[in-house]
């Protein structure tokens, strides 16, 4: 009983891990169709603002892990969005070649500032106990900044005037520009909240991996194959795809290692995108957002 | 002026004549510059620098101490890094490069054992005289070669002994997957099995896996006395953060070979790993006159705020004292002449005991120590005086096989 309720506390949390991860990417992917190939470096910057923040200015950790770090990597997001995608709309091949360059770039500045050194936090919660097992209370955390994320995302477009004006850009911009929505405020916008996003899950899972200058590239495939399962919608796909894939790796892992969970995770996206080629949903959920 | 063919041989003709004399200037200074080449060859950046960067600054320091004595033979020596940045593809390359363009006297190279036997074909194929100056799984016999870190059987053995006897005889073993990490991991369950007990799980971890929580449930429903981690690296660190995070420190005990070895008791939090068990060759706290003195030196010429000085690191200088010390008697760096020289068996004392050169199997007899994790210091608990390299002497004989170049896998 103890066993299984580790179990599925521990597939929650695989869950929870891999709707973090790519929350961000669905937002900028999903209603810009920008392929944003800096997301993991997005990640990698909230997770050295979350360390930072707490070991050098003596931040809170949870302020800095919930509010500077979102903040901080929102605010440069937009600044990227400025300088760099805004003249890209539309060339699909050329913002990814921008986005590419701008991670390596990223990745090399961390390196030169911060070093090649893991660093990380201690993780504030204390563990608990289920019967016989202990478990990181800290996942617990991670479930629940996830869900607390999705309603949020949930409440922002179809309850706020920004989700209404975003959900309208994304399917025409130019029909909403006729209508009064600005469009350039809102892509700017939406990627500066793509990018907080990314800030945000970089921070919250700093206490568990450490952070490197590197970490963005073990976040980024996962993260896209995640949102390319999920299909175009923002809410649903991610939720769904992340539940797929979180339980099938999470169930291998357990089985033998988590090198085999890994496996079978891409194994398992391979499936989906061959059976259902415009994501989760492309096919089902189709009205969702 | 026209330029007439005249004309230009002429001054083509000077040119090259002065050319050529700035050049033999140049030639007659390289003819003075007679410093001997030491090259060193580790990870300064990468997932193993916290292994990297204390070994080349002992290195470093070695160096210096030596040239501030007057270096060796009348020469003064020059330490050339290379650093690998935790890449193995640069450790073929830069061996190559060490042994055939700078032309070095010795290599000090390697941390984990991959890379070890990436650089040892290559420097036995163009001759160079070889030191792996860490701790490793054993059963390296070749004649180019010298081991002055603990092996298994100095270490494991005492230390699995130890905590089998204070803590209970079921463990449960967390290794990184490759050569070192499971030849490691044989030897704990051979000695554990031989304590009367039972390894009652083990898991490998490639050296780049961060995601340890299944492991951590499957770890306590197995219910081990106490677990043992040969985890190695950066990546590996956070197994002993989402330890803590389940709340497991304290509740069940760890030893490790392989922990301190990258400064993780720096690293980490005291509260992520107090308790731990190690056992090392080295370690900063020792309290003998000759390791106060050493702590004093490096810590006047790297700041009083250098992090620790790791076993690696001490081992390095261990290494570049023991063949320092062969030169002198072979009064010559040749390489056989040193190889033959520190094969008589030359002993010197060394901040972390006394240091000898076992000639059969070109390892060290070492002291050993089993030290627990305090806030973030190592608290000695158990010293074992002059080990000799027992797993490597059951397979490799030196004297009678010189011609030996290769790694034998200690049957168990």
């Amino acid at each position: 009983m103890d066993w299984a309720a580790i179990f599925s506390l521990q597939i929650v949390g695989a869950i929870a891990t891999l709707v973090l991860l790519s929350i961000g990417l669905a937002v900028v992917f999903g209603m810009m169709k920008i392929i944003n190939l800096a997301h993991g470096e997005f990640m990698m910057l909230g997770g050295y603002v979350a360390v930072l923040a707490t070991h050098h200015l003596h931040v809170p950790i949870w302020i800095s892990i919930l509010v500077l770090a979102p903040l901080t990597v929102g605010l440069f997001g937009m600044l990227v969005e400025r300088l760099l995608i805004r003249h890209l709309y539309g060339r699909m091949i050329d913002t990814m070649l921008a986005t590419w360059g701008l991670s390596l770039a990223l990745t090399g500045t961390a390196t030169m500032l911060f070093g090649n050194t893991t660093v990380g936090i201690s993780s504030p919660l204390p563990g608990i106990t289920l019967g016989a097992y202990q478990t990181s209370g800290y996942g617990l955390f991670v479930i629940a900044v996830a869900v607390a994320v999705l309603l949020g995302m949930w409440a922002l477009l179809r309850f706020t005037q920004f989700g209404l004006c975003a959900r309208a850009t994304m399917q025409n911009a130019r029909m909403a520009a006729a209508l009064g929505a600005n469009p350039g405020r809102i892509y700017s916008l939406t990627f500066g909240l793509g990018a907080a996003l990314a800030g945000l899950g970089g921070a919250v899972l700093a206490p568990l991996t450490g952070v490197i200058p590197t970490l963005g590239a073990s976040y980024i495939a996962k993260a896209f194959i995640t949102v390319i399962g999920g299909g175009s919608a923002v809410i649903t796909g991610t939720l769904s795809a992340a539940g797929a894939f979180g339980v099938i790796s999470q169930v291998v892992t357990f089985f033998s290692t988590p090198v085999f969970g890994e496996v079978a995770l891409l194994l398992a996206a391979i499936v989906l995108i061959r059976v259902l080629p415009q994501g989760i949903t492309g096919r089902f959920f189709r009205r969702a957002f | 002026m026209a330029i007439n063919r005249r004309t230009f041989l002429r001054s083509s003709a000077i040119s090259a004549a002065a050319l050529s004399a700035l050049s033999f200037k140049s030639l007659s200074a390289f003819a003075a510059d007679d410093a001997i080449k030491i090259a060193s060859l580790y990870d300064s950046s990468g997932g193993l620098d916290i292994y990297g960067k204390p070994i080349v600054d002992a290195l470093t320091f070695a160096t210096e101490e030596l040239n501030a004595q007057g270096g060796l033979l009348g020469r003064p020596l020059s330490l050339i890094k290379y650093d690998t940045q935790s890449n193995m593809q640069l450790y073929a390359q830069y061996a190559q490069q060490a042994a055939l363009k700078d032309r070095v006297a010795v290599v000090h190279a390697g941390i984990t054992s991959a890379s070890r036997e990436v650089v040892r074909p290559v420097l036995d194929r163009y001759k160079t005289l070889y030191f792996y100056d860490n701790q490793y799984e054993g059963g390296v016999c070749d004649r180019n070669f010298f081991g002055t870190g603990v092996t298994p059987g100095q270490t494991v053995e005492k230390l699995v002994s130890h905590v089998t006897h204070k803590w209970g005889k079921k463990v449960y073993i967390v290794a990184a997957d490759y050569n070192y990490g499971q030849i490691v991991t044989a030897w704990v369950k051979k000695y554990v099995e031989q304590a009367g007990g039972s390894s009652v799980g083990i898991e490998f971890f490639p050296l780049d896996v961060t995601n340890f929580g299944a492991t951590i449930s499957k770890i306590q429903e197995a219910k081990p006395d106490f677990v043992w981690s040969a985890l190695v690296g950066g990546a590996h660190m956070s197994f002993y953060r989402q330890w803590k995070a389940a709340g497991m420190t304290g509740k069940l005990p760890i030893a490790s070979t392989t922990f301190a070895g990258g400064n993780e008791h720096i690293v980490l939090s005291p509260e992520e790993c107090n308790g731990i068990l190690i056992c090392q060759n080295y370690v900063q706290e020792l309290q003998t006159p000759l390791n106060t003195a050493f702590v004093e030196r490096f810590h006047s010429r790297f700041g009083a705020d250098y992090p620790y000085i790791t076993e690696l690191a001490m081992g390095a200088y261990q290494g570049m004292m023991l063949w320092a010390e062969g030169v002198r008697q072979a009064g010559s760096i040749e390489r056989m002449a040193v190889v033959e020289a520190l094969e008589k068996g030359i002993s010197l004392d060394l901040p972390s005991g006394k240091v000898s050169i076992d000639p059969a199997t070109h390892h060290c007899i070492l002291d050993v120590h089993i030290a627990e994790v305090r806030d973030r210091r190592l608290e000695v608990v158990q010293s074992f005086a002059q080990q000799a390299p027992s797993d490597t002497a059951a397979v490799c004989d030196l004297v009678k096989n010189p011609r030996d170049a290769k790694q034998y896998s200690i049957a168990l």
